[in-house]
C-alpha cells in the first residue's frame, strides 16, 4: 500500500496512483473479461483484439519508428498479455494494464532501433506543435480598444452541418487531421475522442498528468476544428 | 527534436493564465472549461464572458461538434491474418 506523503509524493506520482490504488474497483465488465480471458474464450479474445490493436498500433508508434515494428510490438503485447493474465491484480482497468505493458515493449524495441530520445520527452506536452489555439490574427491586436476580442469570429456552422459533420468525407478529414498531429497529441485525442475513454483512464495508460493530458488534448482539437472549420467555409451547405 | 522547451506561444505567454475575459483567452481556456478542470472563479468569469458573446458561444459549440465528430472516425481495424495468428497463439497457451 503505496500511498505517498503529500509533499513528497510528485505530482505525477500522485497523478498515477490515484488511478491505482487500492480503492480502485475493478467494473463487473473487467471482472468477467478477465475471467473469460484466464477461461480460453477466444470469443472475448477476439474482442478485445479488435479493440484495442488499433490504439495499441498509435501508442507504439511513439516510441518506434515505422508502423512495422509498431506491429510487431502490439504482437508481444498480445503474448505477454495472454501469457501475464494470471498476474493481473486488477489495480486498474484491464485496457490500462495491457496499455503499460505495450509501453514497456515499445520502450525497449525503441531503444534498441534508434539513438536515445529522452522518454520522458514523448508526452512532454512541449514537444511538438504547440502556438494558439486560433491565429492570434482573427483578435484584435494588442493595444486596440478591444483588444483579444474577436475581429474575425467564427461563423455558426449551418444547421444541417451535424449530418455534414457525419459524412464520409468529414471523417476521412478528421482522420487526416489526427494523423497530422504530433504523435502524443494523436495518442490523447484518439483515446479520448475517437475511443471514448475517461480522463482518468487515458492518464493511467500512458503514465501522464491529468495536466498534460488537457494540454495534449487542448492542442489536438483546436487543430482539429480548425481543419473543420476550414472545411465546412470551402464545402458550403450541403 | 530540441531540447529547448520552446515556450507556448499563447498570447499570454508560457505562464500567464489565459484571461477568461478576452476572447483569445476563452479559446485556450475551452478544453479546461469542458475537463471541469477551470476553478469556481475562473469557471464564473469564462460563462459570463460567453453569453454575452457570439463568436465564443459558436466557439464552444464548434469545440463539443469536433469532439462529437470525432466518435465517428473509422478507427484503424487489426488485420484479419493478424488476428487468426493471435487466436491460434492464444488457443495454444490457454485452450483446453
Amino acid at each position: 500500500m503505496a500511498s505517498g506523503e503529500p509533499g513528497v509524493t510528485s505530482r505525477y506520482a500522485a497523478a498515477v496512483a490515484a488511478t491505482q490504488d487500492a480503492a480502485f474497483q475493478p467494473t463487473p465488465d473487467d471482472v468477467a473479461l478477465v475471467a473469460a480471458l484466464r477461461d480460453g474464450d477466444e470469443r472475448a479474445f477476439a474482442t478485445i483484439v479488435a479493440q484495442l490493436h488499433g490504439p495499441l498500433l498509435r501508442l507504439a508508434r511513439l516510441y518506434v519508428p515505422t508502423s512495422a515494428a509498431a506491429e510487431e510490438v502490439v504482437q508481444e503485447t498480445w503474448l505477454g498479455v495472454f501469457r501475464g493474465l494470471d498476474r493481473f491484480e486488477a489495480r486498474a482497468t484491464f485496457r490500462t494494464w495491457v496499455f503499460r505493458i505495450a509501453t514497456n515493449r515499445a520502450m525497449t524495441r525503441g531503444r534498441r532501433e534508434r539513438r536515445d530520445i529522452p522518454l520522458s520527452a514523448l508526452l512532454d506536452p512541449t514537444e511538438g506543435p504547440g502556438g494558439p489555439a486560433v491565429d492570434l490574427e482573427r483578435f484584435l491586436a494588442p493595444g486596440e480598444q478591444w483588444a483579444g476580442h474577436w475581429a474575425v469570429p467564427p461563423e455558426r456552422w449551418a444547421p444541417d452541418a451535424a449530418t455534414h459533420l457525419l459524412a464520409k468525407e468529414t471523417r476521412a478529414l478528421i482522420a487526416a487531421a489526427l494523423e497530422s498531429l504530433a504523435p502524443a497529441q494523436r495518442i490523447v485525442m484518439t483515446l479520448r475522442d475517437v475511443e471514448g475513454w475517461s480522463t482518468d483512464e487515458v492518464c493511467a495508460a500512458l503514465e501522464i498528468t491529468a495536466g498534460n493530458q488537457r494540454v495534449l488534448l487542448h492542442r489536438a482539437r483546436s487543430r482539429v476544428r480548425a481543419a473543420l472549420e476550414q472545411h465546412l467555409a470551402t464545402a458550403g451547405p450541403a | 527534436m530540441s531540447s529547448d522547451v520552446t515556450p507556448m506561444a499563447a498570447p499570454t505567454g508560457a505562464l500567464a493564465k489565459p484571461d477568461p475575459d478576452a476572447c483569445a483567452g476563452v479559446v485556450e481556456l475551452v478544453t479546461e472549461y469542458l475537463e471541469g478542470a477551470l476553478d469556481a472563479a475562473v469557471r464564473a468569469r469564462f460563462e459570463a464572458h460567453l453569453a454575452d458573446c457570439d463568436g465564443c458561444d459558436i466557439y464552444l459549440e464548434q469545440m463539443r461538434a469536433t469532439i462529437a465528430a470525432a466518435g465517428h472516425v473509422d478507427v484503424e481495424r487489426v488485420a484479419p491474418a493478424t488476428l487468426d495468428g493471435l487466436i491460434a497463439a492464444y488457443r495454444s497457451a490457454r485452450g483446453a
